[in-house]
Protein backbone atom coordinates (compact mmCIF):
# COMPACT_ATOMS: atom_id res chain seq x y z
CA UNK A 1 0.00 0.00 0.00
CA UNK A 2 1.21 3.76 -1.06
CA UNK A 3 1.54 5.95 2.04
CA UNK A 4 -0.46 9.01 1.53
CA UNK A 5 0.60 11.89 -0.22
CA UNK A 6 0.83 14.10 2.85
CA UNK A 7 3.43 11.45 4.36
CA UNK A 8 5.40 11.61 1.23
CA UNK A 9 5.35 15.66 1.45
CA UNK A 10 6.01 15.44 5.40
CA UNK A 11 9.09 13.36 4.81
CA UNK A 12 10.37 15.72 2.20
CA UNK A 13 9.52 18.98 4.00
CA UNK A 14 11.77 17.77 6.97
CA UNK A 15 14.45 16.20 5.02
CA UNK A 16 14.39 19.38 2.94
CA UNK A 17 14.52 21.54 6.55
CA UNK A 18 17.43 19.70 7.90
CA UNK A 19 19.44 20.59 4.70
CA UNK A 20 19.15 23.83 5.28
CA UNK A 21 19.87 23.81 9.11
CA UNK A 22 22.91 21.75 8.25
CA UNK A 23 24.12 24.11 5.39
CA UNK A 24 23.74 26.77 7.85
CA UNK A 25 25.66 25.43 10.55
CA UNK A 26 28.21 24.29 7.83
CA UNK A 27 28.36 27.71 7.04
CA UNK A 28 28.60 29.71 10.17
CA UNK A 29 31.82 26.80 11.10
CA UNK A 30 33.15 27.88 7.70
CA UNK A 31 36.89 28.61 8.93
CA UNK A 32 38.41 31.57 7.35
CA UNK A 33 40.35 31.93 5.08
CA UNK A 34 44.01 33.18 6.66
CA UNK A 35 44.57 35.76 4.01
CA UNK A 36 40.82 37.23 4.46
CA UNK A 37 41.32 37.59 7.84
CA UNK A 38 44.50 39.26 7.99
CA UNK A 39 44.04 41.75 4.78
CA UNK A 40 40.46 42.65 5.28
CA UNK A 41 40.28 41.96 9.35
CA UNK A 42 42.89 44.71 9.51
CA UNK A 43 40.60 47.90 9.08
CA UNK A 44 37.22 45.34 10.34
CA UNK A 45 35.57 42.07 11.74
CA UNK A 46 36.40 40.12 8.94
CA UNK A 47 32.93 39.87 8.35
CA UNK A 48 31.89 35.96 7.25
CA UNK A 49 31.29 35.62 3.68
CA UNK A 50 27.49 34.19 4.03
CA UNK A 51 26.24 37.99 5.15
CA UNK A 52 26.72 38.95 1.20
CA UNK A 53 25.73 37.30 -2.07
CA UNK A 54 28.12 36.47 -4.73
CA UNK A 55 27.51 39.44 -6.97
CA UNK A 56 28.18 42.01 -3.87
CA UNK A 57 31.44 40.05 -2.85
CA UNK A 58 32.50 40.95 -6.71
CA UNK A 59 31.70 44.03 -6.56
CA UNK A 60 33.49 44.79 -3.60
CA UNK A 61 36.39 43.07 -4.38
CA UNK A 62 36.45 44.58 -8.03
CA UNK A 63 37.21 47.95 -6.75
CA UNK A 64 38.81 47.57 -3.37
CA UNK A 65 40.64 51.35 -4.23
CA UNK A 66 37.69 53.14 -3.65
CA UNK A 67 36.61 50.76 -0.40
CA UNK A 68 33.86 52.51 1.54
CA UNK A 69 36.01 55.69 1.57
CA UNK A 70 38.99 54.14 1.97
CA UNK A 71 42.30 53.05 -0.01
CA UNK A 72 41.85 49.04 0.46
CA UNK A 73 43.72 47.87 -3.06
CA UNK A 74 45.37 44.81 -2.78
CA UNK A 75 48.03 43.01 -5.44
CA UNK A 76 46.10 40.85 -8.20
CA UNK A 77 46.67 37.31 -6.60
CA UNK A 78 45.89 38.07 -3.29
CA UNK A 79 42.74 39.98 -4.59
CA UNK A 80 41.63 36.67 -6.42
CA UNK A 81 42.04 34.48 -3.37
CA UNK A 82 39.87 36.31 -1.37
CA UNK A 83 37.27 36.80 -3.55
CA UNK A 84 36.97 33.71 -5.07
CA UNK A 85 36.76 32.08 -1.86
CA UNK A 86 34.16 34.72 -0.36
CA UNK A 87 32.11 34.04 -3.55
CA UNK A 88 32.47 29.93 -2.95
CA UNK A 89 31.01 31.34 0.36
CA UNK A 90 28.72 33.95 -0.22
CA UNK A 91 24.82 33.70 1.04
CA UNK A 92 22.61 31.39 -0.74
CA UNK A 93 19.04 31.11 -1.37
CA UNK A 94 16.51 33.55 -0.70
CA UNK A 95 19.17 35.93 0.75
CA UNK A 96 21.18 35.99 -2.11
CA UNK A 97 18.53 37.23 -4.54
CA UNK A 98 19.02 41.19 -4.19
CA UNK A 99 22.13 42.61 -3.35
CA UNK A 100 21.77 45.04 -0.43
CA UNK A 101 21.84 49.07 -1.39
CA UNK A 102 25.78 49.77 -1.89
CA UNK A 103 26.64 45.85 -1.15
CA UNK A 104 26.52 47.30 2.73
CA UNK A 105 26.05 44.03 5.22
CA UNK A 106 24.31 46.87 7.43
CA UNK A 107 21.87 47.51 4.67
CA UNK A 108 20.41 43.94 4.01
CA UNK A 109 17.31 43.24 5.39
CA UNK A 110 18.52 40.44 8.01
CA UNK A 111 20.59 43.01 9.12
CA UNK A 112 18.13 45.47 9.21
CA UNK A 113 15.63 42.98 10.74
CA UNK A 114 18.06 41.77 13.13
CA UNK A 115 19.05 44.79 14.72
CA UNK A 116 15.76 46.64 14.97
CA UNK A 117 15.80 47.19 17.92
CA UNK A 118 18.51 49.32 18.48
CA UNK A 119 18.26 53.11 18.72
CA UNK A 120 19.61 55.03 16.00
CA UNK A 121 21.57 56.84 18.90
CA UNK A 122 22.90 53.67 20.21
CA UNK A 123 24.79 53.42 16.76
CA UNK A 124 26.79 56.31 17.82
CA UNK A 125 27.86 55.83 21.22
CA UNK A 126 31.56 56.25 21.36
CA UNK A 127 31.80 52.85 22.89
CA UNK A 128 30.15 51.44 19.76
CA UNK A 129 30.88 54.09 16.58
CA UNK A 130 29.63 52.61 13.87
CA UNK A 131 26.96 50.02 12.71
CA UNK A 132 29.89 48.16 10.79
CA UNK A 133 32.05 47.41 14.24
CA UNK A 134 30.46 44.07 14.85
CA UNK A 135 32.58 43.76 17.87
CA UNK A 136 31.59 46.01 20.13
CA UNK A 137 28.36 44.56 20.80
CA UNK A 138 29.28 40.82 19.53
CA UNK A 139 32.63 39.58 21.69
CA UNK A 140 32.89 36.54 18.91
CA UNK A 141 32.50 38.45 15.87
CA UNK A 142 35.97 38.51 14.81
CA UNK A 143 35.54 34.21 14.96
CA UNK A 144 32.39 34.84 12.90
CA UNK A 145 29.68 33.73 15.75
CA UNK A 146 26.95 36.34 16.34
CA UNK A 147 24.80 34.17 18.76
CA UNK A 148 22.24 36.52 20.18
CA UNK A 149 22.77 35.47 23.73
CA UNK A 150 25.99 36.22 23.24
CA UNK A 151 25.09 40.15 22.61
CA UNK A 152 26.26 42.90 25.25
CA UNK A 153 25.50 46.39 24.24
CA UNK A 154 28.20 48.95 25.53
CA UNK A 155 27.02 52.09 27.65
CA UNK B 1 70.90 62.23 14.62
CA UNK B 2 71.25 63.60 10.91
CA UNK B 3 75.17 63.14 11.43
CA UNK B 4 74.21 59.29 11.97
CA UNK B 5 71.69 59.24 8.91
CA UNK B 6 74.46 61.18 7.15
CA UNK B 7 77.12 58.64 8.20
CA UNK B 8 74.55 55.88 7.47
CA UNK B 9 74.13 56.81 3.71
CA UNK B 10 77.70 57.55 3.36
CA UNK B 11 78.31 53.58 4.03
CA UNK B 12 76.63 50.89 2.66
CA UNK B 13 72.78 51.57 3.82
CA UNK B 14 72.01 52.58 0.41
CA UNK B 15 73.19 49.46 -0.47
CA UNK B 16 70.26 47.91 1.13
CA UNK B 17 67.56 47.48 -1.71
CA UNK B 18 63.95 48.20 -1.27
CA UNK B 19 62.35 44.69 -1.86
CA UNK B 20 63.24 42.76 0.56
CA UNK B 21 60.88 41.20 2.96
CA UNK B 22 62.22 40.91 6.60
CA UNK B 23 63.23 43.97 7.90
CA UNK B 24 63.88 46.34 10.54
CA UNK B 25 62.34 49.67 11.10
CA UNK B 26 66.11 50.89 11.03
CA UNK B 27 66.89 49.10 7.51
CA UNK B 28 63.73 50.43 6.22
CA UNK B 29 64.16 53.98 7.25
CA UNK B 30 67.87 53.70 5.75
CA UNK B 31 66.65 52.71 2.47
CA UNK B 32 63.97 55.11 2.14
CA UNK B 33 66.57 58.04 2.65
CA UNK B 34 69.22 56.76 0.53
CA UNK B 35 66.51 56.56 -2.13
CA UNK B 36 65.55 60.20 -1.05
CA UNK B 37 69.05 61.14 -1.29
CA UNK B 38 68.60 63.51 1.65
CA UNK B 39 68.61 62.79 5.40
CA UNK B 40 64.98 62.70 6.67
CA UNK B 41 63.58 65.12 9.33
CA UNK B 42 61.44 64.22 12.20
CA UNK B 43 59.74 67.65 12.19
CA UNK B 44 58.65 67.29 9.00
CA UNK B 45 57.39 63.62 10.01
CA UNK B 46 55.50 64.65 12.50
CA UNK B 47 53.80 67.28 10.67
CA UNK B 48 52.75 65.56 7.87
CA UNK B 49 51.41 62.87 10.48
CA UNK B 50 49.10 64.36 12.23
CA UNK B 51 48.27 67.42 9.83
CA UNK B 52 45.58 66.88 7.14
CA UNK B 53 46.54 67.27 3.46
CA UNK B 54 43.14 68.81 1.81
CA UNK B 55 41.14 65.84 2.32
CA UNK B 56 39.13 64.30 5.83
CA UNK B 57 41.78 62.57 7.01
CA UNK B 58 45.26 62.55 9.05
CA UNK B 59 47.55 59.62 9.92
CA UNK B 60 46.37 60.43 13.27
CA UNK B 61 42.74 60.24 12.68
CA UNK B 62 43.25 56.42 12.85
CA UNK B 63 46.76 56.07 14.56
CA UNK B 64 46.13 58.75 17.39
CA UNK B 65 48.27 62.32 17.05
CA UNK B 66 51.10 60.15 18.84
CA UNK B 67 51.24 56.84 17.72
CA UNK B 68 52.08 54.31 21.21
CA UNK B 69 48.89 53.13 22.01
CA UNK B 70 46.00 51.64 20.51
CA UNK B 71 44.42 53.78 17.67
CA UNK B 72 40.85 53.14 16.12
CA UNK B 73 39.74 53.00 12.73
CA UNK B 74 37.83 56.28 11.69
CA UNK B 75 35.12 54.35 10.09
CA UNK B 76 34.80 50.80 11.38
CA UNK B 77 36.07 51.54 15.04
CA UNK B 78 38.16 48.91 14.65
CA UNK B 79 41.34 49.29 17.20
CA UNK B 80 44.39 49.30 15.83
CA UNK B 81 47.65 48.48 17.33
CA UNK B 82 49.97 51.44 18.16
CA UNK B 83 52.30 52.00 14.81
CA UNK B 84 55.24 53.31 16.58
CA UNK B 85 58.34 50.31 16.80
CA UNK B 86 58.39 50.93 20.45
CA UNK B 87 55.33 50.50 21.10
CA UNK B 88 54.65 47.33 18.67
CA UNK B 89 57.85 45.37 18.09
CA UNK B 90 56.34 44.26 15.11
CA UNK B 91 55.96 47.17 13.18
CA UNK B 92 58.06 48.25 10.30
CA UNK B 93 59.44 44.30 9.76
CA UNK B 94 57.78 43.29 6.75
CA UNK B 95 58.86 45.39 3.62
CA UNK B 96 55.95 44.60 1.58
CA UNK B 97 53.10 45.32 4.31
CA UNK B 98 54.88 48.90 4.91
CA UNK B 99 54.68 49.20 1.83
CA UNK B 100 51.23 48.27 1.14
CA UNK B 101 49.83 50.41 3.86
CA UNK B 102 52.53 53.19 2.38
CA UNK B 103 50.70 53.42 -0.65
CA UNK B 104 46.94 53.02 0.28
CA UNK B 105 47.12 55.10 3.38
CA UNK B 106 48.96 57.89 1.54
CA UNK B 107 46.47 57.92 -1.11
CA UNK B 108 43.37 58.20 1.53
CA UNK B 109 45.25 61.30 3.27
CA UNK B 110 47.51 63.02 0.45
CA UNK B 111 45.22 61.52 -2.42
CA UNK B 112 48.71 60.17 -4.21
CA UNK B 113 51.34 58.03 -2.96
CA UNK B 114 54.33 59.45 -0.72
CA UNK B 115 57.71 59.93 -1.96
CA UNK B 116 60.78 58.21 -0.23
CA UNK B 117 61.39 61.04 1.57
CA UNK B 118 58.29 61.30 2.83
CA UNK B 119 58.24 57.90 4.20
CA UNK B 120 61.63 58.61 5.35
CA UNK B 121 60.76 61.53 7.33
CA UNK B 122 57.33 60.15 8.79
CA UNK B 123 59.67 56.74 9.90
CA UNK B 124 62.40 58.85 11.56
CA UNK B 125 59.65 60.41 13.39
CA UNK B 126 57.99 57.49 14.41
CA UNK B 127 61.20 56.17 15.83
CA UNK B 128 61.60 58.60 17.72
CA UNK B 129 58.13 57.97 19.91
CA UNK B 130 59.28 56.45 22.85
CA UNK B 131 56.43 53.36 24.54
Amino acid sequence: MQPPSWWAALAFATMAATSVHAKERAARDLPALPQYVRECGSCHVPYPPRLLPAASWRALMGRLAAHFGSDASLDEATAQAIGAWLEANAASGKRAATPPPENRITRSSRFLHKHGEIAPSAWRRPSIHSPSNCAACHPAAEKGAFNEHDVRVPR
Amino acid sequence: MIVKYVACLALACSAIALGAAAATPAALLSAYSAKAGAAPSTERGQALFRTTHGREWSCSSCHGEVPRSVGRHAVTGKPIGPLAPAANAGRFTDEARVEKWFRRNCNDVLGRECSAAEKADVLAWLLTVTP
